[in-house]
């Protein structure tokens, strides 16, 4: 029996998937019918990155959520969270994801720890780590006086907070946000941004971050361009900047779909 | 993902919506009052109009308000299945579902254990039924309150997953307005709920044979047979092929690589 063999084979998928990056598209298009919305997508994001999609309503960022969180399969091209197929294997995609979708899906007539305990069944996690995982989420989103409190006296800031928690309960390495910032005020704006930042910073999360809002991309981070369902650029803002020739992300936005009408 | 995982998962799912049928005490009432009036109104009104002969299972004649106590827990059902449904849609747009979806176990343990809990609710809703219509003289054997449990969960989960079917295949179902006309009238009047097929026989012959078609009498008949302590064979056959035919079917319209929910998302 050789070393690497006495190696249980967990471990060593472990060690494969934990050099993977966290998400590699390659090649994806979907289609509705005729209307193709999504075309030859392809960017990936290692772990403790924060990639911000930048694009307008309707440039196929929610479609591409969609595919990643396998709400239905991608027609052709391929999607791979660490290493796994989503297709293949959607359990071991899914359970090192966290998710904050576009809408919001919290319970309103259900209390904020209601709420999280729905959530972690759905994972599978037993009750008693549950409930110490939603009390350290809860904590380092300022929420620990409104457990008890139905959603519905939330504000729009504070929801969304428990919705990150919610996300990171499961433990993901991948935190997908579908335009987690819609309709927030500033300050909770800046909250959910800081956070996220933290998360990724601290503790190694990679994180997806759809926006419209061109302020929201940072000038030593990584931007994904998508548009009318085709990547125009993805890298480093300052890349991406000297590619399209412009001083500010927003010029190289315009410049670059300006060049693609369609 | 161990059975741990499994069981975990389907009590949280059965637990929320408990939670959820709590908090919502309008709809508890709503679900109460509907077959009560039905019950307390319309069937003291027909009390004369309607003779309803020596048939099975029934050993004596029966007044009316006894006919049609079956026939309203099965329109609890209905009604509750298809409340479901429509929460599913709703929870759909609201993203709930989505939240649901995004769980790594099995897409189709999640539908059954929606299925589930909303069957439990149903359950319940017509237990409570039955203990207020006791008051009204409706009184089958004791152990027929026993005997009517696995109709009641057979009928619920037949109910229920027409519910799902009819969420994962309907685009937009606006209101509830609509489901009632073309779902809930339909299966309730077209069915032995209100009055006995042999009467319907003599009416139409073609009403009659509608009804005997109709998964919705057969459920009935399960609760009527089972109340009285009889076993119905033909009803039992019918309502589990058609809880296997329509939660095939809603799972098929929730696959990701075939399902509806792919063909309707770019609505």
């Amino acid at each position: 029996m050789s070393a690497i063999d006495a190696i249980p084979a967990g471990t060593r998928a472990a060690a494969s998937a934990s050099n993977a990056p966290a998400l590699v598209i390659e090649g994806l298009s979907h289609a509705f019918g005729d209307r193709e919305v999504l075309h030859e997508v392809r960017f990936e994001i290692r772990a403790g990155e924060r990639a911000i999609l930048l694009g307008l309503n309707g440039a196929g960022k929610t479609t591409l959520f969609s595919l990643v969180t396998r709400l239905y399969d991608h027609r052709s091209g391929s999607i791979r969270i660490f290493g796994t197929e989503v297709k293949r294997d959607p359990s071991a995609a899914l359970a090192r994801i966290g998710v904050v979708f576009q809408q919001p899906t919290l319970d309103l007539d259900l209390t904020v720890s209601q709420n999280l305990f729905y959530h972690a069944s759905l994972h599978g996690i037993a009750r008693h780590i549950a409930a110490e995982r939603i009390a350290h989420e809860i904590e380092r989103v300022g929420l620990q006086d409104r457990r008890r409190d139905k959603v519905r006296e939330l504000s729009g800031g504070q929801r969304r907070r428990v919705e990150i928690a919610r996300a990171l309960l499961h433990r993901p390495k991948l935190l997908l946000l579908d335009e987690p910032t819609v309709g927030l005020d500033i300050a909770s704006r800046q909250f959910l941004l800081d956070h996220v930042r933290r998360l990724c910073r601290e503790e190694g999360l990679a994180a997806l971050w759809a926006t419209h809002l061109i302020d929201e991309v940072d000038a030593d981070g990584n931007v994904i361009v998508l548009h009318r369902g085709r990547v125009l650029a993805a890298g480093p803002v300052a890349e991406v900047m000297k590619t399209a020739s412009a001083d500010s992300m927003k010029g190289a936005f315009d410049a670059l779909t300006r060049e693609r009408p369609r | 993902m161990s059975p741990a995982h499994y069981w975990r998962c389907l009590a949280g799912i059965v637990r929320r919506e408990g939670l959820r049928f709590l908090n919502q005490r309008g709809r508890f009432i709503a679900a109460l009052v509907r077959p009560l009036v039905w019950l307390l109104i319309f069937a003291t009104g027909f009390h004369f109009v309607l003779g309803v002969s020596i048939i099975p299972p029934y050993t004596t004649y029966v007044p009316y308000e006894t006919y049609i106590a079956p026939g309203l827990i099965g329109m609890i059902q209905l009604f509750q299945g298809m409340q479901s449904s429509l929460s599913m849609v709703y929870d759909r747009e609201m993203g709930s579902m989505r939240t649901l979806l995004v769980s790594p176990l099995p897409r189709w343990f999640l539908l059954v254990a929606k299925l589930l809990a909303g069957v439990i609710v149903s359950v319940l809703q017509a237990y409570v039924f039955l203990a207020i219509a006791y008051f009204w003289e409706i009184e089958p054997p004791v152990l027929g309150y026993l005997a009517v449990l696995p109709a009641l969960i057979l009928s619920g989960m037949m109910l229920g997953a027409l519910g799902l079917l009819l969420s994962s295949a309907i685009r937009q179902l606006e209101n509830f307005a609509g489901v009632m006309n073309f779902v809930i009238f339909p299966m309730f009047f077209a069915s032995s709920a209100l009055y006995p097929l042999w009467r319907v026989k003599e009416a139409s012959l073609t009403l009659y044979y509608i009804c005997q078609a109709n998964p919705f009498t057969h459920a009935v008949e399960l609760i009527r047979f089972a109340l009285y302590l009889e076993f119905n064979a033909e009803a039992t056959a019918v309502v589990i092929a058609a809880t296997l035919v329509f939660m095939g079917l809603a799972i098929y319209g929730y696959d990701p690589a075939r399902g509806l929910i792919a063909r309707r998302a770019a609505a």
